[in-house]
C-alpha cells in the first residue's frame, strides 16, 4: 500500500519503535504461551499471530523472534508475514478499531463523504489513533454488507447505513462504552 | 408458546437486530405473554431489516423494518398473534420478492435456528450425506459431475472434474478446503450461508471428503466474518458431538475433521493457490500452476478447493440428485444462483434463481429500481474485477457464457447498482488502486501495472495529453490482461476497460477512441 508520509513521519516512526521497545502490553510468558499452545497445528504462524493480536491488540515487536524461534523460521519470515496481511498490526491500537468500507458498494452508497466526515470528525487519518486514544481508523474492502451500505465495523460490530449522523451517535457509544 | 424470529444476521444486527430481540424478550414477560424467541438467519430482504416473524397457524408473518420504537405497539396490536399493524407484511412466503425466488441452496436460510443441529435434520438437513453413505466415492463424483454444478466462487469451473481429479490422485492425505474469503464488493452470499445455514456448508464439505477420500478440512473464513466464524465453530461443535464429523460419521467408519482457520484481511487470498499459502502461515503469494491445487495443493496434498456456495450446493445434489438440479438453469449454466443485489437500489439483497433471469429483472423486478430515484447508469457485475454494464446489456441473461461474450463476468454473482451521479472514471481510478493495494507482488504486470494505471487515469481525468494516456492505458491493459499471474492483475482491466469503453464521455474522450 502507498504511503506518502512515510518520510514525512520518520523521526516518529523512530519514536514510536522505542516507545514499543519497553512496550508493557508486551507480555512474554503470555506470548511464549499462545505459541506453545498452536505451534503444532499445520501451518500454525497465523493462528499464532491471531491468537496474539486478540489478547494483546497488537503484535509487537518482541513477538517475532520468540515465534521464529518456535517455528523454526527467520525473522524475515515471520515479519514478512506480519507485514503481509493488513490485519496485522506492529503498533497498538486505539481502545476501539473502527473500519470504514472503502468498496464499490459503499461508495454507491457515499461512502467517500462518510470517509471524510470520519476523518475531520475524529481528526485522525487512515491507520491513526484518535488523540485520546479511544479509536483508530482503518480501511477495509468489504464487510460483506453490501445491502445495507455504507457500512462500518466497530471492533467486531458491523453497522450498515452510516450516515455522518449515526457515524457520531455510534463513536459516542463507542467512547462511553470504555 | 408463540415462536417469534429475530435474526442474528450480522447485517440485520448492524441495523439493530440485538436490540429488537431483547426489546421484544423484555416486552414480551412484562406483558406476560409466553413466547420462544428464535434467532434465526436472515430472509435477504434487507430493505426490510430487522425484519421479525411470528409463526401463526396459517404460516410465519412478517414484520419490518422493526425498530426498538416499534415493539410496544406491535404489542399492543397482538402481532404475537399476527395482529394488523403498519408494519406487517403479511405470510412472509407470500412477498414477491421471497415468492419469485427459487432457493435450493438457500433453502433454509431465515427459516431455521441456524446453530440447531434438530432443526436442521427437521428441515431435510443431512439426506444428501446419508444417501452418499450408501454410495462409492466415484459415484458421488458423478452425480455431482452430471449436475452440472459450475465453481460459484467465479471461475466456474466443473466442481466434479476437480473433485475427480482429486480422486484418481493417490495420496496417504487429501484436503478438503473451503475458500470462504469472499473479498468481492457487493458479495455476501456466503455469509448468509455461513451465518444463516452454517450445517449445509459442514455437509457439503463432509460429501466431499467422502468422495475424493480426504480427512481433514479446512474453511478458510475472512476475518471481516466474525459472526460466521461464531456460527461456524458452533455448528461444528455439535456435528460431531453427534457424529456427523470426526472419526467415525455415523457409525460408517469413515472420518472427516473440519476446522476453521481466519484470513487477516488479503483480497488476493481468496485466489485459490494464495489461500493455501496462507493456509500453509505462509504470505498469500500466488503459485504458478501447474501444479493444480487438486494434484499438489494444500501442504503439497491432492486438495480440493471449492467456493462455500459450491459446496453448499452439494448436499441438496446428492439428496434430490443430479437430474432435478440440471433441470434449473440454461445452456451451460445449470443449476440456480444465489444474486446479490447491492449499492444502490430501492431493495438490495439476496435472490436466488435459476440461470436465465435477466439482469433488468434483477435490478427492476427485484431491486425495483435505484434508491435514490435517479436512474441507474452503470451496473458492477462479479465483484472488484467484474466489468461495468451499461443501460443498453440489461437485457443480458445471468448465464456464464452470456456474459463471457460480452467481455463481463458474472463472477460470484454480485451486483453493484450505480446512478447517474457516477463518475465512471473515477471508479475506473478504483479499480487500477484497489488492484495496487490488494497485490500480493509476485508478478510485475499486477504490482507496477496497477499502480502506473492509477497514475496514467489521473492523468486522463486531469486533461493531460488525454489521446496519448487514453492509448497508453489500453496498452498497459493488454499487458495486465496478456501476463498476469492471477485474475487479480489479470481481470483488474475489466472495470477499468468496461468504464472506459461504455463511458467515454466520463473519461473527457469521444468514443472513437
Amino acid at each position: 500500500m502507498s504511503d506518502h508520509s512515510a518520510t514525512a513521519n520518520f523521526p516518529m516512526a523512530v519514536a514510536l519503535r522505542l516507545i514499543q521497545m519497553n512496550d508493557p502490553a508486551f507480555d512474554s510468558e503470555r506470548v511464549s504461551g499462545i505459541i506453545a499452545e498452536l505451534k503444532t497445528k499445520p501451518g500454525a504462524l497465523l493462528p499464532i499471530l491471531h491468537a496474539i493480536q486478540e489478547v494483546l491488540g497488537y503484535v509487537p515487536g518482541e513477538c517475532v523472534p520468540l515465534i521464529a524461534t518456535e517455528l523454526n523460521l527467520s525473522r524475515a519470515e515471520v515479519h514478512g508475514v506480519i507485514s503481509f496481511y493488513h490485519y496485522f498490526r506492529g503498533t497498538p491500537p486505539g481502545r476501539h478499531t473502527v473500519y470504514i468500507c472503502r468498496a464499490e458498494a459503499c461508495q454507491a452508497m457515499g461512502s467517500e463523504a462518510l470517509e471524510a466526515y470520519a476523518k475531520s470528525s475524529l481528526g485522525v487519518d487512515y491507520h491513526e489513533n484518535t488523540r485520546d486514544g479511544a479509536i483508530t481508523l482503518e480501511p477495509v474492502y468489504c464487510l460483506g454488507n453490501c445491502a445495507c451500505s455504507p457500512s462500518i465495523m466497530v471492533d467486531k460490530k458491523v453497522h450498515g447505513r452510516v450516515s455522518p449522523k449515526r457515524f457520531d451517535d455510534i463513536m459516542n457509544l463507542t467512547r462511553s462504552a470504555s | 408458546m408463540i415462536k417469534v424470529f429475530v435474526p442474528r444476521d450480522s447485517s440485520a444486527l448492524g441495523l439493530g437486530a440485538e436490540e429488537v430481540a431483547l426489546a421484544i424478550q423484555a416486552e414480551a414477560e412484562k406483558r406476560q405473554v409466553a413466547i420462544e424467541l428464535i434467532r434465526n438467519g436472515s430472509r435477504g430482504l434487507y430493505w426490510l431489516e430487522p425484519l421479525v416473524e411470528v409463526a401463526t397457524p396459517q404460516g410465519r408473518i412478517a414484520y419490518g423494518p422493526v425498530t426498538i420504537a416499534d415493539v410496544p405497539r406491535l404489542f399492543e396490536a397482538g402481532f404475537h398473534n399476527g395482529g394488523a399493524h403498519p408494519l406487517a407484511l403479511g405470510l412472509t412466503e407470500e412477498i414477491p420478492y421471497l415468492k419469485r425466488q427459487e432457493r435450493l441452496t438457500f433453502a433454509r436460510v431465515g427459516i431455521t435456528d441456524p446453530v440447531s443441529l434438530d432443526d436442521y435434520l427437521a428441515h431435510d438437513g443431512y439426506r444428501g450425506l446419508k444417501r452418499a453413505l450408501t454410495m462409492a466415492p466415484a459415484a458421488m463424483v458423478e452425480e455431482v459431475t452430471e449436475s452440472g454444478l459450475r465453481g460459484r466462487g467465479g471461475a466456474a469451473f466443473p466442481t466434479g472434474i476437480k473433485w475427480r481429479t482429486v480422486l484418481n490422485t493417490s495420496s496417504a492425505q487429501k484436503y478438503i478446503v473451503c475458500n470462504a474469503d469472499e473479498g468481492d464488493s457487493g458479495t455476501f452470499s456466503d455469509r448468509m450461508i455461513m451465518e444463516g445455514d452454517p450445517f449445509v456448508l459442514i455437509e457439503g464439505m463432509t460429501i466431499a471428503g467422502l468422495a475424493v477420500g480426504a480427512t481433514d478440512g479446512f474453511i478458510y473464513l475472512r476475518c471481516e466474518y466474525p459472526d460466521a466464524e461464531v456460527a461456524l465453530n458452533a455448528a461444528i461443535e455439535s456435528a460431531t458431538a453427534q457424529g456427523y464429523l470426526g472419526d467415525n460419521i455415523l457409525g460408517s467408519g469413515k472420518a472427516f475433521r473440519l476446522e476453521v482457520r481466519l484470513g487477516a484481511g488479503a483480497y488476493v487470498c481468496g485466489e485459490e493457490t494464495s489461500l493455501l499459502e496462507s493456509l500453509e502461515g505462509k504470505r498469500g503469494l500466488v503459485r504458478f500452476k501447474p501444479p493444480l491445487p487438486a494434484i499438489e495443493g494444500l501442504f503439497g496434498q491432492p486438495t480440493v478447493i471449492n467456493n462455500v456456495i459450491s459446496l453448499a450446493s452439494v448436499p441438496i445434489i446428492l439428496d434430490k440428485g443430479a437430474a432435478f438440479y440440471k433441470d434449473y438453469g440454461m445452456g451451460r449454466s445449470r443449476g440456480t444462483l444465489p444474486i446479490q443485489l447491492a449499492g444502490n437500489l430501492k431493495q438490495p439483497g439476496l435472490v436466488e434463481r435459476a440461470f436465465g433471469v435477466t439482469l433488468r429483472e434483477i435490478l427492476y423486478d427485484f431491486g425495483g429500481g435505484s434508491q435514490s430515484g435517479r436512474p441507474i447508469k452503470a451496473v458492477q457485475v462479479g465483484g472488484p474485477l467484474g466489468a461495468y454494464l451499461p443501460e443498453s446489456q440489461f437485457d443480458t441473461p445471468l448465464d456464464y457464457e452470456a456474459f463471457t461474450a460480452l467481455w463481463a463476468v458474472l463472477g460470484h454473482g454480485g451486483v453493484v447498482a450505480f446512478d447517474e451521479t457516477v463518475d465512471m472514471s473515477k471508479m475506473a481510478r478504483y479499480g487500477m488502486e484497489f488492484c495496487a493495494i490488494e497485490s500480493c507482488g509476485k508478478c510485475t504486470p499486477c504490482r507496477i501495472g496497477s499502480t502506473r494505471g492509477v497514475e496514467i487515469i489521473d492523468k486522463i481525468r486531469a486533461g493531460e495529453e488525454t489521446e496519448r494516456q487514453v492509448a497508453l492505458l489500453r496498452d498497459l491493459s493488454d499487458t495486465m490482461l496478456a501476463s498476469s499471474l492471477c485474475a487479480l492483475g489479470g481481470m483488474t482491466p475489466y472495470p477499468v476497460l468496461s468504464a472506459l469503453n461504455h463511458f467515454p464521455e466520463d473519461f473527457g474522450v469521444t468514443s472513437a477512441q
